[in-house]
C-alpha cells in the first residue's frame, strides 16, 4: 500500500474521530455520550498499542508473561465498588482534576508534593507516549513497506505525530476548569476502544479460522516448535514470583496511570457507572486476550527464524497473505489504541504540568492582577502548549532513544515509575497518620531506586557503552549491581526494580509518617479523605481553619478566574446550602474551602491555596485543636444529617413555635390591655363613690334631696363594682377552664321563657314588642341550663338596651338544623358595624369603641357569652343588618348530635 | 363669675363635680363626651375645663388638641381627670398642653383648691 493511500485513509479516519468528538461535545448531556458503556469503554484506554501489538510479541517470545498485565486489573476491579467510589467522591467534592492534585491535597495541599508527583508522571509517561508513537511509526512503515527515514523531516510519521499533537491540544483544553467533563474526547476514546477490540478480534478470527483450522490446528503445529513447552508453563517458584510482581504492578497501574485516573475519576459522571464497569471492563480485557495466543503462535509458525519483529505479527500475517484490507484494518486498530493513549495521557499530564508545576511555581504571580478573560486564556494556552510539546517531546525521545526497544519493556518501565505513587496514594485513602514528609521521601527514594535499577541500565544499554556497570556493579561492588541489588538475583529486572523501589518507598513513607507528626492541615485532609462518606454532602464543614478573612477579598480573587457572573452564582449557591445571611462580611472555614474548591479546577489545589491565602490572615492551630474541632464537626455533621432528614418536620415545628410565640406575645399584650381596662373600670365607680362620700362628709348644709341622690349613687356604683367583679371572676373561670359545665337534656324554649320572666318588667317599661312564636314548641338540646340562661339574659338585656326608644321590637326565633339548634335574637335598634362583628365579643370592647352614650354594662357580657357557648361546642356571632337593627345568633349542638 | 366646663361620660361623677363647683360660685357647663364639649365651646369661653380622658366618640386627648387649635381658648386652663394613671398617659396629657393631670379617684376638696389656684 502506498504512503499517500494510507495517509488518505488515516485522514478520513481522523476526521471521523474529530466529528465524533465534536458531536459528543454538543450533546454532552444526552444519554448517548453519558452512559456506563461509554464510561467503561473509555477505561479501555488502558489497552494501548502495547497491548495491541506488544502482548503478541511477548506471547511469541516468552509465552504466558503477557498475561499478568491483564490479570492484575481483572483481580483488582471487584474492589472498585469501594475504592474507586471513594476516590471519585473525594475528587468530586474537592474538584480534583489529576492524580497530582489528589495526592498533594491529601498531604496538606503540599505544593512540593504536587510538583513531585507531576515530575514522576512526566518521567514515567512521556517515554510511554514515545512508545505509542513508535508503534504508529513502525506499523506505518510495515503497511506501506517503506523504511523509516533517519531524517525526521522526510519521515511521513513525523507529520502524523504533528497532526495528532494539534488534535489533542485542540480538543483537550476546551475548558479552563480542568475538573470539567470532556464528553467529546471521552466518547471518541470509547469509540476507539470498541474499534480496536473489534479489529483485533477480526484479525484473531482470520488467523485462527482462515489461516489455520482453529485453535487445535495452531496448537498442534506450534507444539513442534522449539521452546514451546517452556514458554507456555508457569514453571518454577522464581517465575511465579516474577508473575506476582507483574500482577501487583498492573494492579497499581490501573489506579495510578494518569490516563486511568483521568478517565475513571475525573471524567466519571455517575458513581453508578462503576457497576457496569466492574463486569464489562474485565470482559473487555478477556476478549482482548483470547486471540493473543493464536496470533502469536500462528506468527511463530510462519515466521520463526526469519528475523521479523514478533510485535507486528498481526500485521505481517495478513500482509503475508496479501490481504490489504485486513492489514489496514489492523493498522487502524493499533492506531486507535495509540492515539487514545496519547491524547488522554497528554491531556492529563498537561493539566498536571500547568496546575501543579507551572502555575504554583511562578506563573501564579502574573495571574494575580489581570482580568478573568486574560487569566482563562493564559491557562488554556499554557495547557495547549503543554499537550503539544509533550507529544513532540515524546516523539523526540522516540527518535533519539528507543527506536530499537520492544514495546513491552518500555511500557513496564513506565509502570514501575508510576507505581512509586502507590504508597502515598493508597495511604491517602485508608491511613490517617500518613504525612507529607513521609510521602515525599518515600517517593523520592523509590524513584531513585527505580532510576538506578531500571532507567540507568536501560539508558546505558541504549547508548551501547560498555556493560560492566550492569554486569559487575559500579566500581565492581557486587551488592550494587543494578539488576541484582543487595544480592537479590532470582528476579527479572522489572520485578526486581518493583520489589526494591516499593520496599524502600513503603518503609520510608511509613517510618517517617509514624516518627514525625504532620502539620494540622495534613491531618485535616487525612480525616476528609479517609472519612469521605461522612463529609460527602457538607465537606466544607470538615475543613478546619481559624483566622480573619473577608468575603469581599476572596470574591475579588474568584472573579479574576471565574468571572463576575459565575462567582455571584457560586456564592448564592453557597449561601443557600449553608443558610448564610448575605450581609455577613467575614468568611468562615467553610467559605474558604468552598473558594479554594472553585479555583482548584482552574489552577490546581496548590495555587488555589496560595491565592486564597494571599487575601486572608490565618492563625496557627495546634494539632490537638484540629482533632478536637474535627471531632466536633463530625458530630455536627451527624447531627446535620439527622437535621436534614427531619428538616421538613423541624420547619413545621419552628413555624408552630413561631406562631405560639406570637400568640404568647399577643396574649401578653391582651393581658396588659385587659388589666388596664379592668383598673379603669374599677376606678370609675370608686371615683364616683369617693366624690359623693367626700361631699356628704364635708358639706353640712347639703340639701336633703341632693344628699339622697348622692347616697343612691353610692349604692348603685357599689352594685356596679360588685357586678364587675363577679363578671371578671366568671370570665376568668371560663378562660382558665375552672368553670364546669353541667350538661343535661333541656328544652330550649322553656329556658328562654324562664329568662324572659326576669326581664319582663324592663321590656314593659320600655314598651318593647316581643315576638317569640316558638314559645311552646319543645326543642330539646343538651346544655347547662343555668349558663344558657346567663347567655340569654345577656343577649336580651343588650337587645332591650339598644332597642329603638320609641317603637322597640325584639324577636326571638329557634331554628332546628340537622346537627344543631340555632337561636336568633333580633332588635330593631342601632345596628352593629360589620368590622365590629368579631371584636364585640372581646372583653371591654364596648367601653372603648361604642359610639353611643355609655350604657350601663361591664363590657364583659358578650365575652362571657362567647365562652359559655364555646364551652358547649357551639358558636355565637352577630349578623349583618345595619339598616334594621342587630341580630345575635348562637348555636348549640342538638340532642341527637350530643347523644352520639 | 368664673365659668367651668366639665367633660365626663360618668353621670355620677359629673353630678358631684357640678354640685361642688356650683357651690363654689362657678357657672357650670356639662358635656358627656369630647364632641359635646367642642360644641359647647363654640358659644362659651370657660375659664377652666375639666376633661376626662376615656370617653366615647372623641376622647380627652383629641378634645384638647382641638381646643389648642382655637385661639379664643388660649386663656383657658385645662385639667385632665382620668383613671388612667400610667406615667406615659400623664406625660402625654401634659405634653398636649394640659395645666394639670389629676388621677381618679381624686379628692374634691383638693381639686377645688387646684382649680382656684390655676384661675388666679
Amino acid at each position: 500500500m502506498s504512503s499517500i493511500g494510507l495517509l488518505a485513509i488515516l485522514g478520513i479516519y481522523l476526521s471521523i474521530l474529530f466529528y465524533i468528538a465534536y458531536w459528543a461535545e454538543k450533546r454532552s448531556h444526552s444519554k448517548w455520550t453519558n452512559n456506563p458503556y461509554i464510561y467503561t469503554f473509555s477505561l479501555a484506554v488502558y489497552c494501548t498499542a502495547w497491548t495491541y501489538y506488544g502482548s503478541i510479541g511477548v506471547a511469541a517470545n516468552s509465552g504466558l508473561s503477557y498475561l499478568p498485565i491483564y490479570l492484575g486489573p481483572v483481580l483488582i476491579v471487584p474492589t472498585w465498588m469501594i475504592i474507586l467510589k471513594k476516590i471519585i467522591r473525594i475528587s468530586r467534592v474537592n474538584k480534583i482534576s489529576s492524580i497530582a492534585d489528589f495526592i498533594s491535597l491529601r498531604y496538606g495541599n503540599s505544593r512540593f508534593l504536587g510538583a513531585l508527583v507531576t515530575m514522576i508522571c512526566v518521567f514515567g509517561i512521556v517515554p510511554y507516549i514515545s512508545l505509542q508513537l513508535k508503534s504508529i511509526s513502525d506499523t506505518f512503515h510495515i503497511v506501506t513497506k517503506t523504511q523509516s527515514s533517519s531524517n525526521i523531516f522526510t519521515d511521513t510519521t513525523t507529520y502524523v505525530c504533528l497532526v495528532l499533537a494539534l488534535f489533542a491540544s485542540y480538543y483537550g483544553t476546551r475548558y479552563v476548569d480542568a475538573s470539567e467533563k470532556r464528553r467529546g474526547i471521552v466518547t471518541a476514546v470509547a469509540i476507539e476502544s470498541i474499534l480496536k477490540l473489534v479489529f483485533f478480534i477480526i484479525i484473531g478470527i482470520y488467523v485462527t479460522y482462515f489461516v489455520y483450522d482453529g485453535f487445535g490446528d495452531i496448537y498442534t503445529k506450534a507444539a513442534v516448535l522449539e521452546n514451546f513447552d517452556k514458554k507456555n508453563s508457569v514453571g518454577d517458584v522464581t517465575s511465579g514470583i516474577n508473575w506476582f510482581f507483574l500482577c501487583v504492578l498492573s494492579m497499581f497501574a490501573i489506579f495510578l496511570l494518569p490516563r486511568q485516573f483521568h478517565t475513571a475519576i475525573v471524567e466519571n459522571n455517575k458513581e453508578a457507572h462503576i457497576k457496569t464497569a466492574i463486569w464489562l471492563f474485565p470482559l473487555y480485557l478477556l476478549l482482548f486476550n483470547i486471540f493473543v495466543f493464536p496470533i502469536a503462535w500462528g506468527g511463530n509458525i510462519l515466521f520463526e527464524g526469519k528475523g521479523h519483529n514478533s510485535d507486528t505479527y498481526s500485521l505481517l500475517i495478513p500482509q503475508f497473505f496479501d490481504n490489504n484490507f485486513l492489514t489496514v484494518l489492523v493498522f487502524l486498530g493499533g492506531f486507535s489504541a495509540a492515539i487514545s493513549m496519547i491524547i488522554v495521557s497528554s491531556i492529563a499530564l498537561a493539566t498536571m504540568l500547568s496546575n501543579n508545576l507551572l502555575i504554583p511555581y511562578g506563573f501564579i504571580g502574573s495571574l494575580e492582577n489581570t482580568s478573568q478573560e486574560k487569566n482563562s486564556k493564559r491557562i488554556v494556552i499554557s495547557r495547549k502548549i503543554g499537550i503539544f510539546s509533550l507529544i513532540i517531546l515524546a516523539y523526540a525521545i522516540y527518535r533519539i532513544f528507543i527506536l530499537d526497544y520492544s514495546l513491552v519493556s518500555i511500557g513496564l518501565v513506565s509502570f514501575v515509575v508510576i507505581a512509586q505513587l502507590a504508597p502515598a496514594f493508597f495511604g491517602a485513602l485508608f491511613w490517617r497518620r500518613g504525612s507529607n514528609l513521609g510521602a515525599i521521601i518515600g517517593m523520592i527514594i523509590g524513584f531513585l531506586i527505580c532510576f538506578y535499577t531500571l532507567l540507568l541500565p536501560y539508558a546505558i544499554g541504549i547508548t551501547n557503552s560498555s556493560n560492566t556497570f550492569v554486569q559487575e556493579g559500579p566500581w565492581g561492588i557486587e551488592l550494587l549491581k543494578p539488576f541484582q541489588l543487595f544480592g537479590l538475583n532470582y528476579l527479572d529486572p522489572i520485578p526486581h526494580a518493583v520489589f526494591w523501589s516499593l520496599f524502600f518507598n513503603v518503609i520510608c513513607y511509613m517510618a517517617i509518617s509514624v516518627s514525625f507528626k504532620g502539620n494540622y492541615r495534613e491531618r485535616n485532609y487525612a480525616e476528609m479523605f479517609v472519612d469521605i462518606d461522612k463529609y460527602i454532602t457538607n465537606h466544607e464543614d470538615a475543613f478546619v481553619w481559624k483566622g480573619t478573612a473577608y468575603i469581599s477579598d476572596i470574591k475579588k480573587v474568584l472573579e479574576r478566574f471565574l468571572g463576575e457572573e459565575r462567582t455571584r452564582r457560586a456564592l448564592t449557591i453557597f449561601n443557600l446550602k449553608y443558610n448564610i445571611d448575605k450581609k455577613i462580611t467575614t468568611a468562615d472555614a467553610r467559605f474558604i474551602k468552598f473558594a479554594e474548591n472553585l479555583l482548584t479546577g482552574h489552577i490546581g489545589t496548590a495555587s488555589a491555596k496560595i491565592l486564597i491565602s494571599s487575601v486572608i490572615k490565618e492563625d496557627k492551630i495546634s494539632l490537638t485543636e484540629v482533632l478536637r474541632i474535627l471531632e466536633e464537626s463530625k458530630e455536627n455533621i451527624i447531627v446535620n444529617k439527622k437535621l436534614t432528614e427531619t428538616s421538613n418536620e423541624l420547619q413545621k415545628i419552628s413555624e408552630q413555635l413561631k406562631n405560639a410565640n406570637q400568640e404568647l406575645v399577643n396574649k401578653d399584650i391582651q393581658k396588659d390591655e385587659f388589666l388596664d381596662t379592668v383598673t379603669h373600670e374599677l376606678r370609675t365607680p370608686i371615683t364616683a363613690i369617693r366624690a359623693a362620700s367626700e361631699i356628704l362628709h364635708d358639706d353640712d348644709d347639703i340639701p336633703e334631696e341632693v344628699r339622697k341622690q348622692f347616697l343612691q349613687n353610692i349604692i348603685s356604683e357599689s352594685d356596679r363594682l360588685n357586678r364587675l367583679i363577679d363578671k371578671i371572676l366568671d370570665l376568668e373561670k371560663f378562660e382558665t377552664g375552672k368553670q364546669k359545665i353541667y350538661l343535661s337534656r333541656n328544652n330550649i324554649s322553656r329556658t328562654i321563657k324562664k329568662t324572659l320572666e326576669s326581664l319582663n318588667q324592663l321590656i314593659k317599661n320600655k314598651k318593647i314588642t316581643l315576638e317569640f312564636d316558638d314559645v311552646n314548641k319543645e326543642i330539646k338540646a343538651f346544655y347547662d341550663e343555668e349558663r344558657i340562661v346567663q347567655v340569654m339574659h345577656n343577649l336580651l338585656s343588650n337587645a332591650i338596651k339598644f332597642c329603638s326608644e320609641t317603637d322597640g321590637k325584639i324577636s326571638i326565633q329557634i331554628i332546628e338544623n340537622i346537627d344543631n339548634v340555632e337561636v336568633r335574637i333580633h332588635n330593631n335598634g342601632k345596628g352593629i358595624m360589620k368590622e365590629d362583628f368579631e371584636a364585640i365579643f372581646d372583653k371591654f370592647y364596648q367601653s372603648r369603641n361604642q359610639n353611643v352614650k355609655k350604657p350601663i354594662g361591664s363590657g364583659l357580657g358578650l365575652a362571657i357569652c362567647k365562652q359559655i357557648i364555646e364551652h358547649h361546642k357551639g358558636t355565637i356571632w352577630a349578623e349583618d343588618n345595619v339598616t334594621d337593627g342587630a341580630t345575635f345568633i348562637f348555636t348549640l349542638p342538638n340532642y341527637n348530635t350530643t347523644e352520639k | 363669675m368664673k365659668k367651668i366646663l366639665i367633660v365626663d361620660d360618668e353621670p355620677n361623677i359629673v353630678m358631684t363635680l357640678e354640685y361642688t363647683f356650683k357651690k363654689n360660685n362657678f357657672e357650670v357647663f356639662i358635656a358627656r363626651d369630647g364632641q359635646e364639649a367642642l360644641d359647647i365651646l363654640k358659644n362659651q369661653l370657660p375659664d377652666i375645663i375639666i376633661l376626662d380622658v376615656m370617653m366615647p366618640m372623641v376622647d380627652g386627648f383629641a378634645t384638647l388638641e382641638q381646643i389648642k387649635k382655637d385661639k379664643r381658648l388660649n386663656h383657658c386652663k385645662v385639667i385632665f381627670l382620668s383613671a388612667k394613671n400610667k406615667e406615659k398617659d400623664i406625660e402625654k396629657g401634659l405634653a398636649l398642653g394640659a395645666n394639670l393631670y389629676v388621677v381618679k379617684p381624686f379628692s374634691i376638696k383638693k381639686l377645688v383648691e387646684q382649680v382656684n389656684e390655676l384661675i388666679q
